[in-house]
């Protein structure tokens, strides 16, 4: 058993609109071992992205991380400064973006990106930081002779596999991977979700990959952390999850996954909308549009219990 | 922007400034020759000046002639030459005016853009109270109180363009700052100086020289507004065109027009040229305004 890396513990991250608080992550409790793959999943809007980029303590303003310990390797990240922060963004935990299109600097060489990256955090002279970057690149299947082309000589696919070079130059112990295929066509979209799985293992890091697709998240994750309207409704190993989902949820997300194989011609889909985070329901936040819901799961939240070992839901349906 | 990519562009743009290629890129070519003639004509004023610009060297009043291609002024100075040396005081002001509304709109706007806050709101107010004077009242006034000189001359012009170069850098910083990148950089822990200077700055000059080059054109005209009403930069004898032109304008009811008319048509020359630049430029560096 590998140590834990990560752990969240009853994390609120609000977002102060003129319109009122919106509660975008919403006492969430998670964690996360070493060189583990955990896929977040949700629809948008439920808090997936906030929760990652709260772990790295960027989340754009107003958001305000309000209560919770996000603990790193012993150390509580909320207890640091911006400067101790620093040193733990891209060295320690490091990001994928979703839109690589627009993730890299413009007017900045490839090459200078990763070496900039690595002169950042250590103390190396620049031909070794060049070495190393050359070797990063090589490593996401980029030949070296395109080290100093710009970034708009570069497809979308090519500028995902740099951003990957980045976000493994210093080795760091978690990889916080934003939709990183989103925005990827299908064949390439699978070329990256390889080269990730394959990166993963060789380097050894953890990672978060936040996903809308579970299709794609089932690809590379090890367990599946479900949100819905801010916080985890279902959390567990990737195989039971896929084979035993216990939360209402899970289930009519499964059912409404898009699959050719199928006869049935007609596009399944979860009845109502997500809901408005600015005033969530009462009780379970999942009940108006649950089709089990009854009147308890109006008045109280039901709490995120450990049905079997490891597999954690939020559902009243289950004791 | 490298200096051989810089040539090769220029190539690529002398090539394209052929009267087939429309209009625009015709009077971007004129408008380059007419600043690079004046600008090298300043240099090489003791080369191109046939005569000594603050000397007597004829009769006074002589109506252009082989002898004085424009004439002599009041004073029997060649006008010709004036104009020729004349062009060494305007560029030199307008010059060194640019360099320092540079100096300080630029920092201003990435600060006020990149720290947001109080810092912002104190110096967009003060940015746009400057903004709200009209700019060549603001000029009069600064060149009045400071009293003549180059310097002073030069701050007085560039005072007017501070806010507007402030206001653009700001504005950039500001949409830069939200961007991906700008996030990615801080994502893998990049410092401030370093998001600011190698993500930010250089992504905000790009649309620079395209204001400078139309502010300069307007440089030359406050030079000369300054200059025609007294507050100019030099000391008689000095020739400057503004100055000449306020000089040559009681000779006008007597129907002698040279005096006054060559500096003046100099003053709308190079106003002309800057403009035309400024206008090539931004049809250089912006690839979604060509056709």
């Amino acid at each position: 058993m590998s140590k834990t890396i990560l752990e969240i513990k009853g994390l609120k991250v609000y977002y102060y609109t003129r319109d009122g608080v919106v509660r975008a992550v919403d006492n969430v409790d998670f964690f996360m071992k070493k060189g583990e793959t955990i896929g977040l999943v949700g629809e948008s809007g439920s808090g997936k992205s906030t929760l990652g980029f709260s772990i790295i303590k960027l989340i754009p303003p107003p958001g305000k991380i309000v209560d919770g310990k996000i603990v790193f390797d012993g150390i509580d990240l909320i207890k640091l400064n911006e400067k101790e922060m620093r040193k733990i963004r891209g060295k320690r935990i490091s990001m994928v973006f979703q839109d690589p299109m627009t993730s890299l600097n413009p007017l900045m060489k490839i090459g200078d990106h990763l070496v900039e990256t690595i002169m950042a955090h250590e103390e190396v002279t620049r031909e070794e930081a060049e070495e190393r970057a050359f070797a990063l690149l090589k490593e996401v299947g980029i030949m070296p002779d395109r080290f100093h082309d710009y970034p708009h000589q570069f497809s979308g696919g090519m500028r995902q596999r740099v951003m990957i070079a980045l976000a493994l130059a210093l080795n760091p112990d978690i990889v916080i991977a934003d939709e990183p295929t989103s925005s990827l066509d299908v064949i390439v979209q699978f070329q990256i979700l390889d080269l990730m799985k394959r990166l993963k293992e060789q380097f050894n890091v953890g990672m978060i990959f936040i996903s809308h697709d579970i299709s794609v998240v089932a690809e590379v994750s090890d367990k599946i952390a479900l949100m819905y309207a801010g916080q985890i409704v279902e959390f567990a190993d990737a195989i039971s999850f896929f084979e035993k989902h216990l939360h209402p949820y899970a289930e009519l997300l499964l059912q409404s996954v898009p699959n050719i194989q199928l006869s049935d011609q007609k596009l399944k889909y979860i009845p109502g909308m997500p809901p408005d985070l600015l005033h969530p329901p009462s009780g379970c936040r999942f009940h108006p549009r649950c089709p089990f819901a009854n009147s308890i799961c109006k008045e109280k939240e039901p709490p995120l219990i450990e049905i079997e070992k490891g597999h954690l839901v939020k559902c009243f349906r289950h004791k | 922007m490298s200096p051989s990519s810089l040539k090769l562009k220029l190539f690529n743009f002398v090539k394209k400034a052929s009267p087939t290629r429309g209009v625009e890129y015709l009077l971007t070519w004129i408008g380059f020759s007419i600043v690079a003639l004046i600008i090298f004509s300043a240099i090489f004023a003791p080369y191109v000046a046939p005569y000594d610009p603050t000397k007597r060297v004829g009769d006074l009043l002589e109506s252009p002639n082989t002898r004085f291609i424009m004439g002599t002024d009041g004073l029997g100075r060649d006008i010709f030459s004036r104009v020729i040396w004349g062009s060494r005081t305007v560029l030199y002001i307008t010059f060194l005016s640019i360099a320092i509304t540079l100096i300080c709109g630029i920092p201003l706007g990435l600060l006020a853009g990149y720290v947001g806050g109080a810092v912002d709101s104190i110096l967009s107010l003060i940015m746009d109270a400057m903004y709200a004077f009209p700019g060549l009242i603001l000029a009069i006034a600064i060149a009045a109180a400071l009293g003549p000189s180059e310097i002073t001359v030069a701050i007085a012009i560039a005072v007017i363009y501070i806010p507007t170069y402030f206001r653009m850098v700001r504005g950039q910083v500001l949409s830069l700052r939200e961007s991906l990148f700008v996030e990615a950089a801080r994502a893998i822990g990049a410092k401030d100086r370093t998001i600011i200077f190698k993500y930010i700055f250089p992504n905000v000059i790009t649309s620079i020289p395209i204001v400078l080059s139309l502010n300069a054109a307007d440089a030359v005209l406050t030079e000369a507004a300054l200059s025609f009403l007294g507050l100019g930069p030099i000391v008689p004898p000095t020739p400057d065109w503004g100055f000449d032109l306020r000089m040559g304008q009681v000779y006008l009811a007597a129907k002698i027009w040279w005096p006054s008319t060559f500096p003046g048509l100099m003053i709308v020359l190079l106003t002309l040229g800057f403009s035309l630049l400024g206008e090539g430029i931004s049809e250089i560096l912006n690839p979604r305004l060509r056709r």
